[in-house]
C-alpha cells in the first residue's frame, strides 16, 4: 500500500493519526474540567457505564499513536540522512524551534502517555490513594490529588504539556498542509488556529496539577 | 569605522569552504576581500577575490554562475546560514553589496544535501533536480501540430497560477534550505503548473506518482512544513503548491493510480 510507504503518503497517515489523537485530547481536557466542580468522580462513573466508547476509544488511541510513532521515527531518520552536514551558520528565516524539535517533543510525549496510563488508568505507580467516595463510587479526585501533591509528579505534567504545546504549535496547522487542505490564504489561519488551540490546551492542562499542588484546588 | 568611509569601499572577511574534489576532506579557510564597492554583486565581490588568489598563485574559489541577471538559477552558495543570503526575492548574482557593511565577516558554504554532492568549492552537481523533470515534469500527451493560438482557451486566474508555480528558475535553493533536503517546492510547483492546465491535466494522477518515487530515489528527504524553501526562495515559490501536490496525491490515490502508475514507470 503507497499510502504507508510513498513521502507524502505516510505524512497523510501522520497527520490523520495526529488529527485524531488531537479531537480526543479536545474530548479529554473538556471531561477533566469536571474537576474544578468536584465532578470528576461522576463523570468517571458515567464513561464506565459506556464501556463500547470507553474501549472503542482505546482501540483507535492505541492505534494511532503505534503509527503515528513509527512513521514519525521513520520518516525522521529519512530527513537526517538526506541532510548529512548542517551549516557552520545555523540560521532560519522561517522554520521555528516548535518544528525543528517534533521528534523529541513527540517522544517526551509518547513516555508521558505510558506513564500517565501506568498512573490513572492502570493505577500501578507509587503513592497512589486508591478508595471509594461517599456515594460508593471510585475516588478519582482523591486519586489525582494525592498524586499533584507531589511536586516533582505536578512538575513532570508540567514539562510534558509544554512538549504538547510545542507539538500542536506547529503540529495542527502542519496537519491541513499535509492533507493538501490548505492554501495561500488559508495557511497563516491554520497556524493561528493552532497556536490558540496549543495555548488552550496548555493553559487548560497545567492548571489541574498546579491549582492541586497549590492548595486552591482541594 | 574605517579609512574607507570616504569612497564608500570596504574590506571584509570571507570565511569560504574549499573543497578540491568530490570526495576530498573540505574546510574553511578564511579570506579578504578589499577595496569592495556599496555597487559590486555578490558574485563580482567574490572574482575580485579571486582575482587576488591568481595574482597570489592560488586556486581561485570555484563557484556556479551564468546569466548574472537572476534568471538562469545557476548562482549557488549559502551565505551566513541561508541559501542566496536571505534577502528577499534575491538570487546571489542579484545581491549587492550595499546590503554589507565594512569589516563584516561573510561565511560562505556550497548548498548542502545529500542529493547534491560538491564537485568543488561551493559548486555542486544540481542533476538531481533535472532527473525530477525527467520523470514527471513534462507533458507526454500527443497535441498534433502546432495548435491555434486561442484553441484551448486558459482564463487569467489559471494562466496567472500557473505562471506563479513556473517562475521557479531551478537554482535548488529550496533543497539548500530544507532541514530535511526535501524538494517538495521544486516537485509541488511542477506539479501544480501542469495540473492546473488542461493539457497538464490527463496525467497528473500518474504524474504526481512518477515525481514522489523520483524524489525517493535521488536522495531527497520528506516534508515536515518548515516553509523554510519558500522563505529561502529567490523567485517566491509559495508552499500553497506544495499543499496542491499533496491534494493532486490523495485525488491520485482515491483513484487508486498511485501504486499501480508509480509501478508502470511513468
Ligand atoms: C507519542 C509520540 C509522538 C511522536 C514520536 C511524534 C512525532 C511526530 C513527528 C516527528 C511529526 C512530524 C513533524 C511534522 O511533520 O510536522 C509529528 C507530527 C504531528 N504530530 Fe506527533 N508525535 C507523537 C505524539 C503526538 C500526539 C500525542 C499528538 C496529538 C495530541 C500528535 C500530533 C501530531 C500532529 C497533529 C502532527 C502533524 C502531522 C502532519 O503534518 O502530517 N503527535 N509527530
Ligand atoms: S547567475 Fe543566473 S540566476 Fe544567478
Amino acid at each position: 500500500m503507497r499510502l504507508f510507504s510513498d513521502s507524502i503518503g505516510r505524512k497523510v497517515v501522520m497527520a490523520i493519526t495526529g488529527l485524531l489523537m488531537v479531537l480526543f485530547v479536545i474530548g479529554h481536557l473538556l471531561g477533566n474540567f469536571s474537576i474544578f466542580a468536584h465532578g470528576i468522580n461522576a463523570y468517571a462513573e458515567k464513561l464506565h457505564h459506556l464501556p463500547a466508547l470507553v474501549w472503542g476509544n482505546r482501540v483507535v488511541m492505541g492505534l494511532a499513536v503505534i503509527v503515528h510513532v513509527i512513521l514519525a521515527i521513520q520518516v525522521t531518520m529519512e530527513n537526517q540522512a538526506a541532510k548529512p552536514t548542517k551549516y557552520k551558520v545555523e540560521r532560519y528565516l522561517k522554520a521555528t524551534f516548535a518544528g525543528r524539535t517534533m521528534i523529541w517533543t513527540g517522544l517526551i510525549l509518547g513516555a508521558f502517555i505510558v506513564y500517565h496510563l501506568l498512573q490513572f488508568t492502570i493505577r500501578k505507580t507509587p503513592g497512589l490513594v486508591l478508595e471509594q467516595d461517599a456515594l460508593n463510587r471510585f475516588d478519582v479526585f482523591t486519586m489525582v490529588v494525592s498524586q499533584f501533591k507531589v511536586g516533582l509528579i505536578a512538575l513532570l505534567y508540567v514539562v510534558a504539556m509544554g512538549g504538547l504545546f510545542l507539538h500542536l504549535k506547529h503540529g495542527i496547522q502542519s496537519t491541513f498542509q499535509t492533507l493538501g487542505l490548505s492554501n495561500g490564504v488559508m495557511l497563516p489561519r491554520y497556524g493561528a488556529l493552532g497556536k490558540v488551540l496549543s495555548s488552550v490546551f496548555l493553559v487548560g492542562f497545567v492548571a489541574i496539577p498546579v491549582t492541586i499542588f497549590f492548595g486552591i484546588l482541594k | 569605522m574605517s579609512a574607507h568611509a570616504s569612497d564608500g569601499t570596504m574590506n571584509l572577511k570571507l570565511i569560504v569552504w574549499r573543497q578540491k574534489g568530490p570526495n576530498e576532506p573540505g574546510k574553511f579557510e578564511t579570506y579578504e576581500a578589499r577595496n569592495i564597492t556599496p555597487h559590486h554583486s555578490f558574485l563580482e565581490m567574490m572574482d575580485v577575490v579571486n582575482e587576488d588568489l591568481i595574482k597570489e598563485g592560488k586556486e581561485p574559489i570555484v563557484f556556479d554562475h551564468d546569466c548574472r541577471e537572476g534568471i538562469c538559477g545557476m548562482c549557488s552558495a549559502v551565505v551566513n546560514g541561508v541559501p542566496h543570503g536571505g534577502f528577499k526575492r534575491t538570487t546571489l548574482c542579484q545581491l549587492h553589496m550595499r546590503k554589507f557593511k565594512d569589516g563584516d565577516a561573510i561565511y560562505i558554504e556550497p548548498w548542502r544535501s545529500r542529493a547534491f554532492p560538491i564537485v568543488k568549492d561551493l559548486m555542486v552537481d544540481r542533476g538531481a533536480l533535472d532527473k525530477l523533470i525527467q520523470a514527471a515534469g513534462y507533458i507526454s500527451a500527443h497535441t498534433g501540430g502546432v495548435p491555434d493560438g486561442n484553441a484551448t482557451p486558459i482564463g487569467k486566474r489559471t494562466a496567472d497560477y500557473a505562471m506563479d508555480a513556473a517562475e521557479c528558475i531551478g537554482c535548488g535553493a529550496c533543497v539548500a534550505a530544507c532541514p530535511n533536503g526535501a524538494a517538495m517546492l521544486f516537485a509541488g510547483a511542477k506539479i501544480s503548473q501542469y495540473a492546473e492546465l488542461p493539457q497538464g491535466q490527463v496525467e497528473a494522477p500518474e504524474r504526481v506518482a512518477a515525481m514522489i518515487n523520483a524524489m525517493a530515489e535521488n536522495g531527497f528527504g520528506n516534508c515536515t512544513n518548515h516553509y523554510e524553501c519558500q522563505a529561502a526562495c529567490p523567485k517566491g515559490i509559495d508552499v500553497k503548491f506544495i499543499a496542491r501536490m499533496n491534494r493532486e496525491f490523495v485525488k491520485a490515490l482515491a483513484q487508486d493510480k498511485v501504486g499501480a502508475l508509480a509501478q508502470s514507470g511513468k
